[in-house]
C-alpha cells in the first residue's frame, strides 16, 4: 500500500502520465473535430502510422525535427482528405471507408519503409525531441520535472487543447462545425457549405491524429517499428465518447488514461513476480472498454454522425 | 428527351379571366414586382417534378402556393433557394431601387444575398446550439475569432419587439417547444432583412390559436413591405390569409386567381383536376368493447411527451378520432398500443384479458392492426421485396414457412392477390419496396394490416403525405373495416380528417385525453390549446 | 459543377460487375508501388501469376490460404448483413484456436469421428462467446461494438501470449512460446498427398453453402436482413430484434472461431501467437468484395489468397517487400467501395454559367 502511495507522490510518475497521454491528446482532439462535424474517422489507427512514419522519415532525411512534424501533419491531412472525399461528397459508409483507410495507410507505410530501408540489421534512428529544459522553472520541486521537462510535442499537444477549445467554443467556425454535425440542413439553409465544413474538419482532425503518431517516433522513441501504434487510434475513438466531444474533457480523459497506464507499468515492476506481465499489458485496452461502457449510456452523439448528406436530394 | 429551352406558357381554360382579374387588382394597389420565376424546370430521373412553372410575386403581397403532395411546390422552392439546380428557367429579383437581378442557379448564398428567406416545414435548426447561435449561423465571418454580439443582440431584441415573435436567445434549441422553434425559424429569416419570405406549411405543428397569432404577425410585416409565398394545403387558411392563389399539379401550374374570387370548390378542381369526392361519413353502429385503456400513464422523456391517466373504451364498429397538435402525447399512445412502449401505470384490457403492457407480438396476437405514423421508419423494410414486406408480421404462419424454409411460391400468390385487391402499384411483387411511391407503400401496409381482420385498428396519421385519391382510398378502407366490426383509433393532426371520419372525437393535449361531444372547430380548437371548453 | 444523382434502380450490371472491376483495379494499381520499388512490372505480374497457378503445389497453397479467409469473410458478411459491426474477427479466430488447443491436446480421447467435431464445436463456441460479449455491451450499455470488438483483438492476443507462456505452453518446446501439438485424432486430414491443403477447405465451402441457404431461403435469413436494413420496422413487426442481433453476433464469432480451429487443427498443428497474419481483418475485405453474399465470399477469398500467395512468391524472387500484398488488398477494399457508389449513383454535369 505504501508503495502505491509512493508512486503517486513521485514526480516521475506524473511526468510519465503526461508523456503517455500526449499522443492520445492529439488523437482524441482529432477524432473530436471529425465527429463533431458528423464524420466518424476509423482511419485514425492508420493515420497514426502515417504520422509516425512520415514525421520520422522526413526528420531522418532532412535532419530537421520540425520539418518532420509538418510533414506528419500534412500527410495525415492528406489521408484525412481521402477519407473525407469518400464519406462526404460520395457519402460512402464511414465505417468501411475508415477501416479501408487504416488498412491502406498501414500497408503503404510498411511497404514504403521496407522499400526505402530494404535490409537493415538495426533500424535507422534519429535524434528525437529533447525535454525542453526551461531554466528556473525546470528546477521547481515536483512541478519542474512533471511539466517543464516534457518535449516540445507535449507542449504542442497542450496548446492544441486550448486552440481546439477556443475554435469550438468561441468562434463562428466552431459553431458551424457543431451545427453541421447536428443538422446539416440548418447549415445549408444558412448558406454555408456542408461539404467544405465537413471536409475541412476531417482534414484538420486527421492532421492532429498524425501528430499523435509523430510523437511516437520523434519523441517517445527514435525509430519507426511495425505495429508501434498498437491500437492507440482505437483507444482515442473510445476516449472521445468518454470525453463527450469536449476538448477539455478530452484532455482529462487522456490524462486519466496516461495515469493508469503509467501506474500499471510501475505496478508491473512491483508485482511482476506474482502476476504475469501480460495482465498489465491488457490494462489500456480494458480501461478503454470500461471508459466506453461508463460513457455510452449518457453519450450525446452528434445527431448527424454517420449520416451522409447530399445536396438537393429527395 | 430534349427539353425546350424557352418557357412555354400554359394557357388553361379560364385562366385568361382570372389573370385579368389579378391584373386589375395590381392596378389598384400599384404593385411593383419583387420576384419572378420563369420557366422553372426540374427533372428527377423519369419524373418531371417541375415543368416550366412561371410565378410572379408583388411587393407586399401574400401569394398562396397550393398543390397536392408531389405537385412540385417544394421542388420549385428548392430551385428558388438554389438547393436544387434548375434544369431550365430563371429567377428574377427586383431590388428596392427597381434594379433587376437574375440569381445564378444552384447557389443558396445568392438567394440569401437577394434577401429571400424560407421557413421550412421541417425545421432547419441545430438542436445542440443556442437560439442566437442558430440565428447568427452563416452571418458571421467564420474565422472572426472575437465574436462581438452586442450589435446582433440589439438588432434581434428590436426585431422581436417589432414582429411580436419572442424567443429565448440563450436557450438551446433542443429545449424549445415546436411553437418556439417556429418563431426562431422566422427570426432567422428576419435577421437577414429578408424582403421575400417563403413559409412552407407553417401551421402544421401549431394549434389554431397559435396559427392565428402567426398570421397576425406576418400580416403586420407584410404591411411594412414584406412579400410572402405561403405554401399550404389547408384551404381555410389559404382563403383567409392570402391575396392571391397559384395552384400546381403534376409539376405544372394549373391555375392562378385572386383569393377574393376563389372558393373551396374552384381551388380543389384546380388542384386535382376534377370534382373530388371525400367519402361521406356514415354513422357506425357501436358493438361490444374491444379495447380498454385504464389510467395509462407514461413518464415524459426528452424526446417524447408522456401520457397522464389516459382512459379509453373502444367499441367494435366505431371510429374514435383523436385530434390534437402533434407532440402532445399521440406518439406515446400509439407506441403503447403498438407494443413498443410499456406504460408506467395503468392497464390495457383486450379480448377480456387484462395486461400491464403489450409487446409488438402480443399486440398482433390480440388482433391489433397497426398503421404506423412514419411508414418508412416503422412500416416497411424498404430493402425487402413487396411480397416479403406483406408477411413480416406473421413469419411463423404455415403459408409463409415450412420448417423454417420460406414458401416463396405461396408468398408470391399471397402478394399477387393482395396487390390486386388493394391496388398496390409498382414494379412488381419481387421488387424492393423502396421503389414504391408513398401512397402505394401505405396501401401495402393497409393490405398487411387488414388481411388479418384485426379487432382493433390503430391508424396513426394514415393519410399524411398522400394525394387526395390515395387518402380517400385509405379512408374508405378504414370505414369498411369499421362496418365489418373492427374498432378503429384514428390519430390525426388534421382536424378536418377527424371530423369527417370519426364517430366519436377525443382531443389530446399535454398527455391528457378529453372526450368532446362538440363537432365545432372553434371549441375543439380551444381543447387542442389546453383550454377547457 | 457536378451533381450526384441517385439511380432510380441500381444498375444490375454494375452491381454484379463491381467486385470483379475492383479486383482488377487493385491489381492494376499495384503497378504503382511496384514501379516505386524498381521492379520490372510485367515480370513481377508474371511471377505473381505463376506463384499461384504455376504448379499444383502453389495452387493448393493458395486454397490453403483461402480457407481461413472464407471463414472470417463469412463471419464479417453475416454480421454486416445485420448491421453488426464485428471488427473483432482476429480475436475470435485466436479464441477458437485456443479452445481447439485446449480441448484437442489430450483433454479428451476418442476417435477422429468424435474428436474433430468436438474440437470444431469448442472453437466455434469460444469464438461465438468472443463476439457475444461486445454485442451484449451494445444491447445493454449502448457501447459501440466497433470499438469494443477492435480493442478485444488486442486483449485476446495478449491473453494468447500469456497462455502460451503459461498453462498452454508445451514443455518440450525448449522455451519457445507455443502450445502442445493437437493429437492426431483431432487433426483435419490432408486432402492431397504431400500438399498442405486440408479438410478445412471443404468445410469452408460447405459452410458457405449452408450460410447461403440460410440467408436466402429461410425465415432466419429474412429476419437477419430485416433487422439489418431497418431494426425499427423489424421490431414493430414483432421480430425479437435483440435476440436476432445476439444470435448473429454468436454465429459471426463462431465462424471466425472455426477459422482458428482450421488453422491449428488443419495446418499448423499447434498454436503460436503469430498464427494469423491478420485473417480477421482481411475477412472484412473479403466480405465487402463479396457484396456480403456467402457464395461471393468464396470467390473473394480465393482472389485475396491469390494476391497473398502470388505476391509472396514474387517478393521472394524479386526482392519487393511482401507488404505489397496488404497494399493490394487494402486498395481492393477502397475500389469496391467506390464501385458500389457508381452502381448506386450517377455523376452528371450541371450548368454553372450565370444565366446573366
Amino acid at each position: 500500500m505504501m508503495d502505491i502511495l509512493q508512486i503517486f507522490l513521485s514526480d516521475s510518475f506524473w511526468a510519465a502520465s503526461l508523456r503517455i497521454a500526449t499522443p492520445l491528446i492529439f488523437g482524441v482532439l482529432g477524432a473530436l473535430l471529425c465527429e463533431r462535424s458528423g464524420v466518424l474517422n476509423l482511419g485514425i489507427e492508420g493515420i497514426f502510422v502515417v504520422g509516425a512514419m512520415m514525421g520520422w522519415l522526413v526528420a531522418y532525411l532532412t535532419g530537421s525535427l520540425w520539418l518532420g512534424v509538418i510533414a506528419a501533419a500534412l500527410s495525415g491531412g492528406l489521408f484525412g482528405l481521402f477519407h473525407a472525399i469518400l464519406t462526404v461528397p460520395l457519402g460512402l459508409s464511414q465505417h468501411v471507408s475508415g477501416l479501408g483507410i487504416t488498412m491502406f495507410a498501414t500497408a503503404l507505410m510498411s511497404f514504403a519503409y521496407r522499400t526505402i530501408f530494404p535490409q537493415v540489421a538495426t533500424p535507422p534512428r534519429i535524434e528525437p525531441f529533447r525535454a525542453l529544459d526551461i531554466p528556473v522553472l525546470s528546477d521547481l520541486p515536483f512541478l519542474g520535472p512533471v511539466l517543464f521537462q516534457q518535449t516540445a510535442l507535449t507542449w504542442l499537444a497542450l496548446l492544441m487543447v486550448g486552440l481546439v477549445w477556443y475554435l469550438m467554443d468561441r468562434t463562428a467556425l466552431g459553431v458551424a462545425i457543431k451545427a453541421v454535425g447536428d443538422n446539416p440542413d440548418a447549415v445549408n439553409a444558412q448558406g454555408l457549405s456542408v461539404m467544405r465544413l465537413r471536409i475541412g474538419a476531417v482534414v484538420a482532425g486527421s492532421a492532429l491524429m498524425a501528430l499523435g503518431g509523430a510523437f511516437l517516433t520523434m519523441s517517445a522513441f527514435d525509430a519507426f517499428f511495425f505495429g508501434m501504434v498498437n491500437g492507440r487510434g482505437w483507444i482515442c475513438i473510445a476516449l472521445v465518447i468518454f470525453a463527450s466531444w469536449q476538448p477539455r474533457k478530452a484532455l482529462l480523459g487522456a490524462l486519466l488514461f496516461g495515469m493508469f497506464d503509467a501506474l500499471q507499468v510501475r505496478l508491473q515492476t512491483m508485482a511482476g513476480a506474482i502476476v504475469p506481465g501480460q495482465v498489465f499489458l491488457m490494462v489500456p485496452y480494458v480501461l478503454s472498454i470500461i471508459a466506453l461502457i461508463i460513457a455510452a449510456r449518457k453519450a450525446d452523439y452528434p445527431r448527424a454522425l454517420l449520416k451522409p448528406w447530399f445536396k438537393g436530394q429527395r | 428527351m430534349a427539353l425546350p429551352t424557352t418557357p412555354v406558357p400554359h394557357a388553361l381554360p379560364g385562366s385568361g379571366a382570372t389573370l385579368l382579374a389579378s391584373d386589375n387588382r395590381h392596378e389598384m394597389t400599384k404593385p411593383s414586382p419583387v420576384l419572378s420565376l420563369r420557366g422553372m424546370t426540374k427533372r428527377f430521373g423519369s419524373v418531371l417534378a417541375a415543368d416550366h412553372i412561371d410565378l410572379e410575386l408583388a411587393r407586399g403581397e401574400v401569394l398562396a402556393l397550393l398543390g397536392e403532395n408531389g405537385a412540385g411546390k417544394t421542388t420549385l422552392m428548392n430551385m428558388l433557394f438554389g438547393q436544387y439546380t434548375a434544369d431550365a428557367g430563371s429567377v428574377h429579383v427586383w431590388h428596392e431601387d427597381g434594379a433587376e437581378i437574375i440569381l445564378p442557379p444552384g447557389q443558396p448564398q445568392a438567394a440569401i444575398e437577394a434577401k429571400i428567406g424560407m421557413v421550412h416545414q421541417h425545421f432547419t435548426l441545430a438542436e445542440n446550439l443556442s437560439v442566437i447561435d442558430n440565428i447568427l449561423l452563416g452571418t458571421e465571418r467564420l474565422l472572426h475569432l472575437n465574436r462581438n454580439r452586442r450589435a446582433a443582440r440589439a438588432k434581434l431584441e428590436a426585431l422581436m419587439i417589432h414582429s411580436g415573435l419572442e424567443a429565448p436567445l440563450d436557450r438551446k434549441v433542443r429545449e424549445l417547444s415546436v411553437g418556439e422553434r417556429q418563431r426562431v425559424e422566422i427570426l432567422k429569416a428576419l435577421y437577414r432583412d429578408v424582403r421575400i419570405l417563403v413559409l412552407d406549411e407553417p401551421t402544421a405543428v401549431l394549434t389554431p390559436q397559435e396559427a392565428d397569432t402567426l398570421f397576425a404577425s406576418v400580416r403586420s410585416m407584410v404591411e411594412n413591405g414584406l412579400s410572402v409565398i405561403f405554401i399550404s394545403h389547408k384551404l381555410r387558411e389559404v382563403l383567409a390569409f392570402s391575396d392571391r392563389i397559384a395552384v400546381l399539379r403534376h409539376g405544372k401550374k394549373t391555375g392562378e386567381m385572386v383569393t377574393a374570387d376563389a372558393d373551396t370548390h374552384s381551388i380543389i378542381r384546380m388542384m386535382i383536376g376534377e370534382e373530388h369526392d371525400m367519402p361521406e361519413r356514415t354513422p357506425g353502429t357501436p358493438r361490444d368493447s374491444v379495447l380498454k385503456l385504464d389510467g395509462v400513464s407514461i413518464h415524459p422523456t426528452r424526446e417524447t411527451r408522456g401520457l397522464s391517466d389516459v382512459t379509453l373504451d373502444l367499441k367494435g364498429g366505431e371510429i374514435v378520432g383523436i385530434a390534437g397538435v402533434s407532440g402532445n402525447g399521440q406518439s406515446a399512445l400509439a407506441r403503447v398500443l403498438s407494443g413498443l412502449l410499456a406504460p408506467n401505470a395503468g392497464g390495457i384490457e383486450i379480448g377480456g384479458e387484462r395486461l400491464a403492457a403489450l409487446t409488438p407480438r402480443a399486440a398482433l396476437s390480440h388482433g391489433i392492426g397497426r398503421i404506423p405514423e412514419d411508414r418508412h421508419h416503422d412500416g416497411i423494410i424498404s430493402a425487402l421485396s413487396v411480397s416479403e414486406n406483406l408477411v413480416i408480421e406473421r413469419l411463423g404462419d404455415a403459408d409463409v414457412q415450412r420448417a423454417g424454409f420460406l414458401r416463396r411460391a405461396s408468398m408470391a400468390k399471397n402478394a399477387e392477390a393482395l396487390s390486386a385487391a388493394y391496388d398496390v402499384r409498382g414494379p412488381g411483387i419481387h421488387a424492393r419496396s423502396a421503389l414504391l411511391s408513398g401512397g402505394n407503400i401505405q396501401k401495402l401496409i393497409l393490405a398487411r394490416v387488414l388481411e388479418t381482420h384485426p379487432n382493433v385498428i390503430l391508424a396513426n396519421q394514415p393519410t399524411r403525405g398522400l394525394d387526395f385519391r390515395a387518402a380517400a382510398e385509405v379512408s374508405r378502407r378504414l370505414i369498411a373495416a369499421r362496418d365489418a366490426g373492427a374498432g378503429v383509433i384514428l390519430i390525426s393532426e388534421d382536424l378536418d380528417e377527424v371530423l369527417s371520419l370519426a364517430d366519436r372525437v377525443l382531443v389530446m393535449h399535454a398527455g391528457e385525453l378529453t372526450e368532446t361531444e362538440s363537432r365545432d372547430r372553434a371549441s375543439i380548437g380551444q381543447l387542442m390549446a389546453g383550454h377547457a371548453a | 459543377m457536378i451533381e450526384i444523382v441517385p439511380r432510380e434502380q441500381p444498375s444490375r450490371r454494375l452491381t454484379t460487375g463491381v467486385p470483379l472491376l475492383a479486383a482488377i483495379g487493385s491489381l492494376l494499381l499495384a503497378a504503382i508501388p511496384l514501379a516505386f520499388a524498381g521492379a520490372p512490372i510485367f515480370e513481377a505480374y508474371g511471377q505473381m501469376f505463376t506463384g499461384v497457378f504455376g504448379s499444383l503445389f502453389s495452387f493448393t497453397e493458395m486454397l490453403t490460404r483461402a480457407t481461413p479467409l472464407i471463414f472470417t469473410g463469412l463471419a464479417a458478411a453475416v454480421a454486416f448483413r445485420a448491421k453488426l459491426w464485428n471488427i473483432g474477427g482476429e480475436g475470435q479466430l485466436y479464441l477458437g484456436a485456443m479452445a481447439a488447443v485446449w480441448v484437442g491436446t489430450g483433454m479428451i480421447d476418442g476417435p477422429p469421428i468424435l474428436l474433430v467435431p468436438v474440437v470444431l464445436l469448442a472453437g466455434a463456441i469460444a469464438g461465438g462467446l468472443g463476439m457475444l460479449g461486445p454485442a451484449l455491451l451494445k444491447t445493454r450499455f449502448g457501447a459501440d461494438e466497433v470499438v469494443t470488438s477492435l480493442l478485444l483483438n488486442f486483449i485476446i492476443l495478449i491473453f494468447v501470449q500469456m497462455m502460451l507462456e503459461g498453462p498452454l505452453k508445451d514443455p518440450m518446446s525448449l522455451g519457445w512460446p507455443q502450445s502442445e501439438p493437437i493429437v492426431d485424432e483431432a487433426v483435419l486430414p490432408q486432402l492431397i498427398a504431400k500438399m498442405r491443403l486440408h479438410a478445412g477447405f471443404l468445410l469452408a465451402i460447405g459452410t458457405a453453402i449452408i450460410a447461403h441457404v440460410i440467408m436466402a431461403m429461410t425465415v432466419w435469413g429474412l429476419r437477419i436482413r430485416a433487422v439489418g436494413e431497418n431494426a425499427a420496422a423489424a421490431r414493430h413487426a414483432g421480430m425479437p430484434v435483440k435476440r436476432i442481433f445476439l444470435a448473429v453476433a454468436f454465429a459471426s464469432g463462431a465462424l471466425a472461431g472455426i477459422a482458428g480451429v482450421s488453422e491449428v487443427a488443419g495446418l499448423k498443428g499447434y498454436l503460436t501467437s503469430d498464427l494469423s497474419p491478420g485473417f480477421g481483418y482481411t475477412g472484412i475485405v473479403v466480405a465487402m468484395l463479396a457484396g456480403l453474399s456467402p457464395l461471393g465470399v468464396v470467390a473473394a477469398a480465393l482472389f485475396i489468397a491469390s494476391v497473398f500467395v502470388g505476391t509472396d512468391s514474387m517478393s521472394r524472387a524479386m526482392g519487393v517487400s511482401s507488404f505489397l500484398a496488404d497494399l493490394t488488398v487494402s486498395m481492393s477494399l477502397i475500389c469496391v467501395l467506390l464501385g458500389g457508389f457508381f452502381a448506386r449513383f450517377r455523376i452528371r454535369r450541371v450548368r454553372t454559367e450565370d444565366a446573366a
